[in-house]
């Protein structure tokens, strides 16, 4: 097992500062959106992610966007195959979900499955008017039609190989490893 | 964090860890009774029977509702029309469930310790809800979450208990779940309505109703099960109401921030006073509102996967 670092915090930082900047531009570009933007960061590592955007977005543009969290564990598509039945965190949407420009924040981008839970969550709230997905990682290796519209790297692994993403908020330092 | 049983049969087989568990859980269930659509995919062809010997709107009702709301199917089965009333035993009632392949049963029987039977006969999950005089256990739960949502703990606590102790099932797994968790647990009623060696489970018995109730932070009240009563337990209504039923001028003697619970049937005028009841202090209704999402946390934790583990 090697343990290799694919992102220290200063590189962390300026990725997740380009994805700002994308997702600022391609809002202020989208012709006739004068509405909601809000970044919804998916259980655990997505929230803090989504609160950081939130800051360096607004430092962008001016407007701050509205923030939620979505926990996607009720809409897993595995709950017959695990034996112990994971624990269910909260879900906060505080905002109305019908015609909002709405971006998922995770930290890994791996099967697709994570997401897919994601999107029908979503759905069930409302009819958001615009559904994208920034990723910090990219690791491929996709098992639905599901792509990243930001990610702040993209990674060639295998199945066996391990992606960690580690956020200063919970695990005390920004970093990206790979295992294996 | 797991638990350690496929069934939930009392508090009494729970530790502190499986009750905080089942409590955090609900606690995410409850946003999704706040929602438009309260429904999630989470239990999608999981199959929960409600087999109810004994009468019951609120539990029953709250169940069903917690199974449609995961997208389980929920049936329900009451005793009159069903082959229970041709004579067929409770064994062979369930085994007969057993083998249309449900995940959870769902059960309430006047007698107490039924459900530890059934849970032995089937591989479906049992889940008590209420037996004899024993306990009920998702009603102690979903009190338990109304105090930690009031108070925002659970320990050092003052919970007055008054009333019917003795043929109260809810009683008996309040006291246990409570002690527990490290709250003071005072009980107050006639003396032929405290069980004997109530202590033991570490119940106070207080002497009068008006010493019990002295800075409380919880009065519980109980209802007066005169269907259990073959007997003269007290001698009149009037007399009860006068020595045992919460008016406003006794709730004075509790804390300020006094929450009022009852689980339900209220019996107006007996064990309690309209102005309590539907007064300020009054939390019946969210205790109601509280039952679905901690039951929801109950069939999600036990009707969860029959996978190997990983």
């Amino acid at each position: 097992m090697t343990d290799k670092l694919v992102m220290d915090g200063a590189a962390f930082e300026a990725a997740l500062l380009r994805v700002a900047e994308e997702i600022a531009s391609q809002t202020s570009r989208a012709s006739g959106f004068a509405g909601r933007l809000a970044l919804v960061g998916i259980r655990t590592r997505g929230v803090p992610l989504s609160q950081r955007l939130a800051t360096l977005i607004e430092a962008s543009t001016g407007e701050r966007p509205a923030l939620g969290v979505l926990d996607i564990t009720l809409y897993r598509d595995d709950l017959t195959a695990v034996a112990e039945q994971p624990i269910v965190g909260r879900t906060d949407l505080p905002f109305p979900v019908d015609d909002t420009w709405i971006v998922l924040v995770d930290d890994v981008l791996y099967t697709g499955r994570t997401v897919r839970a994601a999107i029908t969550a979503l759905i069930d709230f409302g009819r958001p008017r615009k559904i994208e997905l920034l990723a910090m990682v990219d690791r491929g290796c996709r098992e639905l039609p599901i792509h990243a519209d930001y990610a702040g790297a993209t990674l060639e692994t295998t199945k066996t190989q391990t992606v960690h993403v580690h956020v200063a908020e919970q695990d005390g330092r920004d970093e990206v490893v790979l295992i294996g | 964090m797991t638990l350690r049983g496929k069934d939930l049969l009392g508090i009494e087989n729970l530790n502190a860890e499986e009750i905080e568990l089942f409590l955090t859980t609900a606690a995410s269930f409850k946003e999704v009774g706040a929602r438009t659509i309260k429904k999630v995919p989470t239990l999608r062809g999981r199959t929960i029977i409600n087999l109810f010997y004994e009468p019951s709107t609120r539990t029953r009702v709250s169940f069903e509702i917690a199974a449609k709301r995961l997208s389980a199917d929920a049936i329900n089965v009451s005793v009159a029309g069903s082959s229970v009333s041709k004579g067929e035993t409770l064994v062979d009632t369930v085994r007969n469930l057993q083998a249309m392949a449900p995940d959870v049963i769902v059960m309430r029987h006047h007698a107490s310790g039924a459900p530890h039977i059934v849970a032995k006969e089937v591989e479906a999950a049992v889940v008590n809800a209420g037996d004899g005089m024993h306990e009920h256990p998702t009603q102690a739960l979903l009190d338990a979450f109304t105090i930690l949502e009031a108070k925002q703990k659970l320990s050092e606590l003052k919970v007055v208990i008054v009333g019917d102790l003795l043929h109260s099932r809810v009683f008996r797994s309040n006291l246990q779940l409570l002690t527990k968790m490290g709250s003071r647990v005072v009980v107050s009623g006639p003396p032929t309505l405290i069980p004997p060696h109530i202590q033991e489970l570490g119940a106070e018995v207080a002497p009068t109703l008006e010493q019990a109730l002295v800075d409380a932070d919880v009065v519980m009240m109980l209802r007066v099960q005169t269907e259990r009563m073959a007997g003269a337990f007290f001698p009149s209504v009037r007399e009860y109401f006068r020595l045992y039923a919460l008016t406003l001028a006794r709730l004075e003697r509790a804390k300020p921030d006094v929450i009022l619970m009852h689980p339900g049937p209220l019996n107006r005028g007996l064990e309690i006073d309209s102005a309590v009841a539907d007064g300020p202090y009054s939390v019946i209704l969210e205790q109601v509102t509280n039952g679905v999402a901690v039951r929801m946390a109950v069939l999600y934790l036990l009707a969860g996967g029959h996978g190997e583990s990983t």
